[in-house]
């Protein structure tokens, strides 16, 4: 039986500041579980910040970020999240994914078989010995896959997974991703990669200067998004406007 | 320069022969100074790594108290320990005073500060990179601590030999309270003093080239480790 679910993911007027100046504002979304959310947008957009306060880093300015599921373990211990430029520690792939067991309190004798498994779902069976600082870039980001994966986290946030690696690296990661969403974690994603939204997105929250500007299911966004701004980022006009029609 | 080249024969004589007053010497030196650096290293990395990850009311303060303290004059410690460990002192009772224990004592205090704020500014550094990482694991300061000294392992035996440095060399802690007795509390940097002033040219000279050859070798020891760590990626 699976355990009780920490989702939906619920954001109420969720503004979050830096020295008085808002760079998330207002935002309000409800998250369910088991799609693929892709959150979508230029750079600056708020994207990253957005996974931050989700997964707890940083702490919204304003409003309230809820986990409604009937779970009543602490959703904390339940997600994971996969940055940009990972940080490998300074010992083997194996022991990356070994440190973060030992942080969730996995008996020791269970940790072989997890390490394996992870290790096996990104391919990175033949490195597990291998210094994690050793490894290429892509390498490092499967790894920091495995190991953010290794909890069985009902929630996956994912910072520009693919923003630093190569195209033959980013397929591999993006199949990783497919791989950990079918074991059923919940996958909220940012990228400015319009071809990667497509691939991977069951739905997209579209943001621009901090606000989100729609949230839409992915075949409707791009065969005809909802606000202008939406449709001038598919044409792939740059968004500088101060204040864009969020409508 | 007769005298020096007599005197540069006569030690080179004594290290050779293995001279069994000049053995002493140099044993109980690395004794109390090892000792002691292994004493400090147990306090400073924790206390350093400490005031590294966690925000309290003074840890400015603290902190330049550490840093301040790396210049702590070895005469002034010398002198405190001595308060403490005399009769009249509260730790009188142990009767330390003039015994290998007390030079380990003050060579301690002399150098937990350099080993913690040389900690302090490496773990820091360290923090500022894996803080984002470290709490998304779950990890609170307290699990961070451990990790981070660990992730650092290499760059902190830079710290430690900083702190056997300043043990191995300094002179005025040790001679306060350990009193340079023969056979019993004279180490390599109070012997030195006493020759020369004896004017032994030869016996402060063999101490003196033992002084810089273990400070070479255990140089050449952490850099080779920490090279063969950098090779492997660990560091």
């Amino acid at each position: 039986m699976s355990k009780p679910s920490i989702l939906p993911l619920e954001l109420d007027n969720v503004t979050y500041a830096v020295s008085g100046k808002p760079l998330v504002r207002d935002v309000s979304v409800s998250l369910a579980k088991d799609t693929r959310t892709i959150i979508l947008g230029p750079n600056g957009a708020g994207k990253s910040l957005l996974l931050r306060l989700c997964h707890g880093l940083i702490a919204p300015s304003a409003g309230k970020i809820r986990w409604q599921g009937k779970s009543d373990q602490n959703p904390a211990h339940h997600q994971a999240m996969v940055f940009q430029r990972p940080v490998m520690l300074r010992r083997s792939a194996a022991a990356n994914i070994a440190y973060v067991l030992a942080l969730h309190r996995i008996p020791k004798a269970e940790r072989k078989d997890l390490i394996d498994e992870a290790l096996a779902l990104a391919g990175l069976s033949d490195l597990a010995n291998r210094p994690a600082r050793v490894l290429s870039a892509g390498e490092q980001q499967k790894l920091a896959l495995a190991r953010a994966w290794v909890t069985k986290p009902q929630v996956l946030f994912l910072d520009e997974p693919t923003a630093s690696i190569d195209p033959a690296a980013t397929y591999a990661v993006e199949n990783t991703i497919e791989t950990i969403h079918a074991h059923g974690t919940k996958i909220i994603m940012t990228t400015h990669d319009l071809g990667q939204a497509r691939r991977l997105a069951d739905e997209v929250l579209f943001f621009h200067q901090g606000r989100m500007i729609e949230q839409t299911p992915a075949r409707t966004f791009f065969g005809q998004p909802k606000s202008a701004l939406g449709q001038a980022f598919l044409r792939g006009e740059l968004l500088w406007q101060e204040d864009g029609d969020a409508n | 320069m007769l005298d020096f080249t007599s005197a540069i024969s006569k030690a080179t004589g004594l290290v050779i022969s293995l001279d069994p007053d000049l053995v002493e010497i140099v044993l109980l030196s690395l004794k109390v100074s090892l000792s002691a650096v292994f004493l400090a290293t147990l306090v400073g990395l924790p206390l350093g790594a400490a005031v590294a990850l966690y925000r309290f009311p003074g840890r400015t303060g603290l902190i330049i108290l550490l840093n301040a303290f790396m210049g702590l004059p070895p005469v002034v410690v010398g002198l405190i320990v001595y308060l403490l460990l005399s009769r009249a002192g509260p730790f009188g009772v142990f009767g330390l005073l003039f015994t290998p224990t007390a030079m380990i004592i003050a060579q301690t205090i002399l150098i937990i500060p350099i080993i913690a704020a040389l900690t302090r500014q490496t773990i820091e550094d360290l923090w500022e990179e894996y803080a984002e990482q470290l709490r998304s694991f779950g990890a609170s300061a307290t699990r961070a601590l451990p990790t981070l000294l660990w992730e650092a392992r290499f760059s902190l035996l830079t710290a430690i030999l900083a702190g056997f440095g300043r043990a191995s060399a300094e002179v005025g802690a040790v001679m306060i309270v350990g009193g340079n007795i023969d056979h019993v509390t004279r180490v390599m940097t109070t012997a030195i003093a006493l020759e020369v002033s004896k004017g032994d040219l030869a016996l402060a000279l063999a101490l003196g080239l033992i002084l810089i050859l273990l400070s070479l070798s255990i140089n050449a020891a952490v850099y080779l480790i920490r090279d063969t760590a950098h090779r492997n990626h660990l560091s």
